[in-house]
């Protein structure tokens, strides 16, 4: 059931399209020719173990882990072989949601908002505050959050603004990562309808590292299973949840009730999550 | 309209009557948001009642930005009284005019401060309040430590060896060098002068009894503890100050731990330790300094001049230096960590603290000098 990773990156239409990464630290090696990429319009989740290198995948795309092989290629163009100011242009048409949200601690969420803004765009401190005052509302954040600093945030309300952030450039692609951890259930499924509003409004690609099974049924077109270093599944939630693996079945298998609600929705038949 | 053509991303706008047509053109996304906001502000507005009608035919790309452009222009047209149209309007463009109109609502400005005469007595008497609040803060936290030093040696609480020496190496073994050097460099600086000065009047050998008495009593100690109360003190403040952000502190209290004894008593202790053995090392390094220059720049032999320090500086002069370290070394500790403490939740607030705590125990350690210099003044007569 698997797709082979390399005969899905020969085709067109990647965002972008990581080939054969090697990143370690040291002796130590994480991930050992690993292949990825992101098509237009999808929500990927990337799954695997605690400690399988899923964070250190993602960060290792963004930059800021160093990578000892492989290629990585943004909008058809290998990122070695740019310059040092079109590297700038790909970073402005990503946004990264980080684990802990990373918000200046000394800023308000309005400024935290404002700062790619600020330093990218040369427009008028009055439309930069509408366009934070929407970004705020659009995240489903209240109007009075905005003033507020992260300090005086709950968990979840962090985590919104952090994505109203990553959001504030219009970005092509959304890197998150672990986006619903740490929130309770009810947040988490809000933080999941409002990434696919998002998704389908903006036209947004994400790239999501998650551990929660009720995000990825409710939001991943495609799921890459990172194992020992390696990709072991890419495909859709089918492929998946068909592929041999004994730790991929406990993963999955444990939560039946999520399985037949995936299949309910799949077959187009109404149903609510758990 | 020539003007206009050169521009690739803006706005055309054209009057039929009572009918305003603008047309935006080009790609109206974040990217080339200065420039549409530019051609937005030069386009004038009509007044009164009458069709607005947005034509997107010539709009390549949107995204929320440039929507959100759209939707102010209307904004602005609908409350002059102006009856909106859009035509030519694609399904994606539709889906995000639609979101960002859902989401425009009235921002909750924050009331502008306003300076008064009544605010600024309040501000005033405010820090005022503060400083006696530190006070009591301080009176209250050495207060703490004095009793968990009793409960010491009544052996309910531990002390801890291990935590202890290891901030011995921090504050004390790996500080070395640094009070070697700049003892060092001001012995240098201070002899030099000292020799040229009492030169004019042909005594040169004066200069020993000088330079040895300002150094035992007063320089060595000084400066090692100024060097302590950067190096060590800002370090204990962002140590302490880090843990409090990440919620280590109160994990050590709901541990069933005081954090006085597992935090405050160990840097304490290694600081009122190290500072001595500092001041001494200190002390020794500004004499072969002194020596030196008295050697090469004063033509004193080395023997001459340890025989006229012996002779002439007595040993209380060396005591009277030292005793002042341990209480030096002990207000840095208590400003270090106290400032530590206070810090809330941002960064900024950490660097405020840090500052706060190596300015307030400068001062302190000079304020503790001047204490003791008023003593002996007092104590000789």
């Amino acid at each position: 059931m698997a797709i082979n990773p390399k005969t899905i990156h020969s085709a067109r239409g990647y965002l972008f399209d990581a080939r054969d990464l090697v990143v370690g630290f040291g002796e130590k090696i994480i991930l050992d020719g690993v292949s990825v990429g992101l098509r237009r319009g999808e929500i990927l989740g990337i799954v695997g173990p605690s400690g399988c290198g899923k964070s250190v995948l993602l960060r290792t795309l963004i930059g800021l882990v160093p990578r000892m092989g492989g290629q990585i290629r943004y909008f058809g163009r290998d990122i070695d072989r740019v310059t040092e100011r079109d590297r700038r242009k790909i970073e402005k048409r990503w946004g990264v949601l980080f684990q802990h949200g990373a918000l200046f601690s000394s800023l308000t969420v309005k400024e935290n908002v404002q700062v790619p803004m600020r330093e990218h765009l040369s427009i008028s401190q009055t439309l930069m505050d509408e366009l934070a005052e929407l970004t705020i509302s659009m995240v489903g954040l209240n109007p009075d959050a905005g003033a507020k600093y992260p300090s005086e945030l709950s968990g979840g309300m962090i985590k919104r603004a952090a994505l109203a952030r990553a959001l504030a450039l219009n970005p092509d692609i959304l890197f998150l990562d672990e986006p619903t951890s740490g929130l309770d259930p009810v947040s988490a499924a809000n933080f999941d309808e409002l990434m696919l509003n998002l998704q389908q409004t903006l036209g947004l690609s994400v790239f999501m590292v998650t551990h929660d099974l009720d995000s990825i049924f409710r939001t991943c077109s495609r799921l890459v299973i990172l194992k020992d270093r390696k990709v072991l599944v890419d495909g859709d939630l089918d492929a998946v949840l068909g592929f041999e693996d004994d730790w991929v079945q406990s993963y999955f298998g444990g939560k039946q009730a999520r399985v037949e609600y995936a299949e309910d929705r799949d077959s187009g038949v109404a149903g609510a999550p758990t | 309209m020539i003007q206009l053509a050169l521009v690739e991303n803006g706005l055309r706008t054209q009057t039929d009557g009572t009918q305003f047509v603008l047309r935006p053109f080009g790609s109206w996304i974040v990217r080339n948001l200065g420039e549409i906001e530019d051609a937005l502000g030069e386009t004038e507005f009509p007044a009164g009642d009458g069709v607005a009608v947005f034509d997107l035919a010539e709009l390549e790309r949107i995204d929320v930005a440039g929507a959100w452009l759209i939707h102010r222009a209307a904004k602005t047209l609908a409350a002059r009284g102006c009856r909106l149209q859009f035509e030519n309007i694609g399904r994606g463009a539709r889906i995000l005019l639609e979101e960002v109109a859902a989401s425009d609502r009235d921002p909750i400005l924050p009331e502008p401060e306003k300076v008064t005469a009544r605010g600024m007595v309040e501000s005033t008497g405010k820090s005022v309040g503060g400083a006696a609040n530190d006070l009591v803060e301080l009176v209250n936290f050495v207060g703490n430590i004095v009793t968990i030093t009793f409960n010491m040696l009544r052996r309910e609480s531990r002390l801890r060896l291990t935590s202890i020496i290891y901030h011995l190496e921090l504050m004390g073994l790996r500080a070395v060098p640094i009070v070697v050097l700049i003892t060092f460099v001001i012995g240098l600086i201070v002899s030099q002068q000292a020799i040229y000065q009492l030169r004019a009047f042909g005594a040169e050998q004066l200069a020993v009894n000088f330079i040895g008495i300002v150094i035992l009593r007063e320089l060595g100690v000084l400066l090692t503890a100024i060097m302590v109360a950067g190096r060590s003190g800002s370090a204990i403040t962002a140590e302490v100050g880090a843990m409090r952000m990440r919620e280590e502190i109160d994990a050590v209290n709901t541990l069933a731990l005081d954090p006085v004894e597992v935090i405050v008593v160990p840097r304490l202790t290694a600081l009122v330790i190290a500072v001595p053995i500092l001041t001494f090392i200190g002390n020794i390094s500004a004499l072969v300094a002194a020596a030196l220059v008295s050697l090469f720049y004063g033509g004193i032999p080395i023997d001459v001049f340890i025989d006229r320090l012996r002779e002439n500086v007595d040993f209380i002069n060396f005591t009277r230096g030292m005793i002042k370290a341990p209480f030096m070394a002990f207000m840095i500790g208590v400003v270090a960590i106290m400032e530590g403490l206070r810090v809330g939740g941002s960064t900024d607030s950490l660097g405020r603290h840090t500052t706060a705590a190596v300015v307030k125990s400068i001062f302190l350690v000079i304020v503790v000098d001047g204490i003791f210099v008023l003593y002996y003044a007092f104590v000789d007569g």
